[in-house]
């Protein structure tokens, strides 16, 4: 596939529209009938610094970022205006041009604003395009811009560069502009876009790279995890979400805020986290579905009443997007580091449903769940994701998301129910029932008649009455832990195909690479690529982190002779999850771990997949192999 | 038979309604300033005809967190300090419900001093009750927020270097439009304040003199109080926010040379609610969330109504 494929980087700094114009592009090559997948880099910092957004694009499915990039298209401006003696801080000393060839491919096209960089700037560039067989065609855009527009649309000059030197029609991109500006804008940029497209035509071409084509017999949507997981949360019938800024988590916290008026629900920006937590539980307890969510640090703040929902039964649906730390660590980075945060924290033997979706569509179907579940067992869920799948974008048939909505309230009584329901002695509604088969105790709302309780975060009795009577407590805490065992099973009532692990890749495989989260496309990639090398390898991508399923993931590594298992941190917590749930497998678990702040690409996983065959320790730049305990 | 029947039906009311029919009595010390509230409470919810069960009372941690236990109606027993959260939230929720939120001087003034400030800020239709014992009851006798300057407790062997918090000053500061001190030894004026408190629209903060005998034996400091509203020493005007900051200052100060100021200090009933600000500016539906998930009827807006954008 690689060489049917584009891998269009764009580069310059952080406010200068790299966003905006990957995404339009990303959406023209998606309308055109290619699949397409971005990724992006950036730097926690407002304006300047280094920013670079990649699309890949190739007439079939496409799932992860890729081997580095066939197509530059480096704009630069914002690092002339920042470059600052001896500044650290978002490497406002390094040049985009620089920092950006590494990873361009051989026989790569390089097209940079001659008006803002110049190639000399970069460590032997000559030496390097032609040992490498680069085409570098610099192009004043900034000047095309200026003569036509403004200066600032020189994205539009080189997105008509870019579309002639692939011989790509400019159709679908004038197409987006129109839908997105009007007046002079638009005009100006249709002007821009059109001019530059025509002078390049002029160009001598020396390179074979030609825009892939592809086709698609569905409508499509161009979609993040961010989106999905807001989409999912809205078909849940979620209509009430609290919360505090924090990177990456803002994402969805913004779509719901931006959504949630407009469909007479509620959104709160509140004081912290800890609040914000806390009018979730509030707005659950009172019958409405409701979800919260942070990054790291802010949801290291919901750890109590995450508890508190726990022991009061409040459903609640928690998200956890991920970025590297500790503390606030690399704000805008993706790492999955905060597994052990999700799944052990809080105080008690306190329970909870933890998704972690692999992919955008996934990230949806999960989103689901974590509702289903909070409210059916009256618990917390929480889905936890990370910065690279709330971002990165992805085609998806429209068709996947004509679901029926589920508003449902889960175990919630209607009064007829709650009359009907037990009562202790003294006429009070027992709602925390001792004897429910699933563990499960049906709520009522107040205000409603007859099912009035206390709510307490204090062990209590069927009534809610606060006790510290010891078979009570016993009683209780193991109808509350039942809960999982029985969402255990309903998840395992469904068959292999639909479950929420994603297997890939051979049936009778030898060996096996095991991963979760937001690595999930990029190994898929790499198994194929493997299998084509002539390995025998096969792919699960686990997504029930708690309650963990553990006989398919059992079932999977008795099937392999040792499996490599691939996660975005430094010590292999997802390893230890394994070990630890299954008990054993220990002398059959390769770690491969990344934690430099970027994700892993599918050349990584082909690496660390033979270092392990071959029985070779690696501790490179970006990755690092931790053998098996018992080789 | 409607979804809430509870909410909105007024009657006669029995105050024993409110008392829990079974286990466990209270277990708050023999002559704890906490009974007070309860039967203020009580008394008041009576007097206003108000359904136990459209009532919602949540409340934070520490004995008078555990107020919830003893007075029946839909309850919340949350976590120490974040009673307002909740009860915000579910305000919002169900506007329908008449919700009052509880806790101590350090529940609400130290561990949750940022909800109270916020809170009071939006102005959210709801009632704070906070039992301001100037200690920590539960955690047995630490010095709290509302604790005197030079108060010894084990915390603070050497006495407190820190001035007391000005709980009626924060509370008009952060924006509530209603505030009022009470205190358990005045039944009669604290029913009364409560009424006035529930039926406020806006968010009604009561900070409610209460004593601990177990901890602090200076307690009986709150004897006698002095009404504000029946000493013509203290004439100004409760709307006027200036007067009534005034007025605050000097009953805060007093409190800790022995003169209890006690009553109505700030009342602004202009001021719109949260919940009516924001139905104002599109922001939240009309009728209460809750009830549109046990409408059948009800037309659920689905994810691919949103996918324009994305096309
Ligand atoms: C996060 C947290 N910190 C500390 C405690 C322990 N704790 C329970 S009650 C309390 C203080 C109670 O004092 P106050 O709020 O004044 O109420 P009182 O008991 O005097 O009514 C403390 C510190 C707790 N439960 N949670
Ligand atoms: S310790 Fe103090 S506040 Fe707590 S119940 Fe006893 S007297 Fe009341």
């Amino acid at each position: 596939m690689t060489d049917e494929e584009l891998v269009w980087r764009i580069a310059g700094g952080s406010g200068d529209g790299i966003d905006s114009t990957s995404q339009n592009f990303a959406k023209a090559l998606m309308r055109s009938g290619l699949d397409v997948f971005t990724h992006r880099h950036y730097p926690s910092r407002i304006r300047g610094g280094h920013t670079y957004v990649e699309v890949r694009a190739a007439g079939e499915d496409v799932a992860s970022r890729g081997d580095g990039f066939n197509f530059l298209l480096a704009l630069g401006d914002s690092f002339a205006r920042n470059e600052r003696e001896g500044a650290i801080y978002g490497d406002e000393r390094a040049k985009p041009l620089y920092e950006n060839l590494d990873e361009l491919r051989e026989g790569g096209v390089v097209v940079y604003d001659e008006g803002l960089l110049s190639a000399d700037d970069a460590e032997d560039f000559e030496a390097r395009a032609e040992e490498n067989d680069w085409h570098v065609y610099p192009v004043d855009l900034r000047g095309m811009a200026r003569e036509r527009g403004r200066e600032v649309m020189r994205n539009t000059a080189g997105v008509g560069v870019t579309a002639a030197l692939l011989e790509y029609d400019l159709d679908a991109v004038e197409d987006l502009m129109r839908g997105r500006m009007s007046g002079d804008v638009l005009e100006a940029n249709l002007d821009i876009l059109e001019s530059a497209y025509e002078a390049a035509t002029e160009f001598e071409f020396t390179h074979d790279l030609r825009m892939p084509t592809g086709e698609h017999d569905e409508e499509q949507v161009l979609v993040s995890g961010s989106n999905t997981i807001t989409f999912g949360a809205i078909d849940s019938g979620c209509r009430f979400i609290a919360g505090y800024p924090m990177t990456p988590w803002t994402e969805v916290f913004t779509l719901m805020s931006q959504y949630l008026p407009d469909m007479g629900g509620i959104s709160e920006q509140v004081e912290d986290e800890i609040a914000a937590a806390a009018l979730a539980l509030g707005a659950s307890h009172a019958g409405v579905k409701a979800m919260s969510g942070s990054s790291g640090g802010g949801f290291a703040l919901m750890s109590e009443p995450l508890g508190l929902a726990e022991m009061t039964e409040t459903p609640i649906v928690l998200l956890e997007s991920m970025r590297a730390g500790p503390s606030t660590g690399l704000p805008t980075k993706p790492e999955q580091a905060d597994l052990e945060h999700v799944l052990y924290t809080s105080q008690g033997d306190s329970n909870r449903v933890v998704f972690a979706p692999g992919d955008a569509m996934e990230a949806y179907e999960q989103t689901r769940d974590a509702f289903h579940f909070a409210y059916e067992y009256g618990m917390p869920a929480i889905v936890v994701y990370d910065q690279k799948l709330s971002g990165e974008l992805k085609n998806v048939p429209a068709s996947f998301f004509d679901r029926d909505p589920d508003p449902s309230l889960g175990a919630t009584l209607t009064e007829d129910e709650i009359a009907e329901a037990a009562h202790h002695h003294s006429g009070k509604f027992e709602r925390y029932t001792h004897d429910s088969e699933t563990g499960a105790a049906p709520r009522s709302v107040p205000g409603q008649r007859g099912g009035r309780y206390l709510a307490s975060g204090n062990e209590h009795h069927p009534t809610g009455h606060i006790s510290e009577d010891p078979h009570n407590r016993v009683t209780q805490m193991d109808r509350r832990m039942r809960k999982l065992t029985s969402v255990r099973a309903e998840l395992d009532e469904r068959d292999h195909e639909a479950s929420n692990q994603t297997y890939h890749g051979p049936d009778d495989a030898e060996y096996g690479i095991v991963t979760w989260g937001s690595n999930q496309g990029t190994v898929r990639e790499a198994v194929d690529r493997l299998n084509d090398a002539g390995h025998s390898v096969k792919m699960l991508s686990v997504s029930d982190l708690a309650p963990f399923p553990a006989t398919e993931v059992t079932e999977f590594l008795e099937s392999v002779e040792s499996a490599l298992v691939v996660e975005m941190n430094a010590s292999g917590q997802f390893k230890r999850l394994m070990q630890g749930e299954l008990g054993r497998f220990g002398e059959l678990l390769t770690s491969f771990l990344k934690y430099n702040g970027e994700p892993f690409e599918p050349r990584e996983i082909v690496e660390g997949f033979e270092s392990m065959a071959n029985g070779e320790d690696v501790h490179g730049d970006d990755t690092r192999l931790v053998r098996a305990a018992g080789d | 038979m409607s979804v809430f029947s509870a909410i909105g039906e007024e009657r006669e009311v029995d105050q024993n309604e409110y008392t829990p029919g079974i286990e466990p009595q209270a277990t708050w010390c023999p002559g704890c300033g906490d009974f007070g509230v309860l039967k203020a409470l009580k008394g008041a919810m009576a007097e206003l005809g108000r359904d136990p069960e459209e009532v919602l009372l949540v409340t934070g941690i520490g004995c008078s967190g555990k107020l919830s236990s003893y007075f029946e109606s839909y309850g919340f027993h949350s976590i120490h300090g974040r009673s307002l959260p909740v009860a915000r939230a579910a305000k919002l929720a169900n506007p329908g419900l008449e919700v009052v939120a509880a806790g101590g001087d350090g529940d609400g003034y130290g561990i949750g001093g940022n909800h109270f400030v916020h809170t009071a800020r939006e102005n959210h239709d709801l009632t704070y009750i906070v039992f301001n014992n100037e200690i920590f009851g539960l955690t047995k006798g630490q010095t709290s927020p509302t604790s005197p300057k030079g108060h010894k407790s084990k915390t603070q062997p050497h006495g407190s270097a820190k001035d007391p918090i000005r709980p009626l000053s924060m509370a008009l500061t952060g924006g509530a439009s209603y505030v009022a001190r009470t205190a358990a030894v005045n039944p009669n004026q604290a029913q009364e304040i409560l009424v006035e408190a529930i039926q406020h629209d806006g968010f009604s903060h009561v900070d409610f003199l209460t004593q601990c005998p177990t901890w602090n034996k200076d307690a009986k400091q709150y004897v006698p109080y002095v009404d504000i509203q029946q000493n013509e020493e203290y004439d100004f005007d409760i709307t006027d926010r200036k007067q009534a900051a005034e007025a605050m200052y000097e009953a805060e100060g007093a409190l800790y040379d022995g003169t209890v100021l006690t009553g109505r200090f700030y009342h602004d009933e202009n001021r719109h609610s949260y919940g009516d600000e924001k139905r104002s500016v599109g922001e939240m539906p009309e009728t209460p969330l809750a009830e549109r998930y046990f409408d059948e009827e009800y037309e659920w807006e689905r994810s691919y109504d949103l996918l324009g954008p994305h096309k």
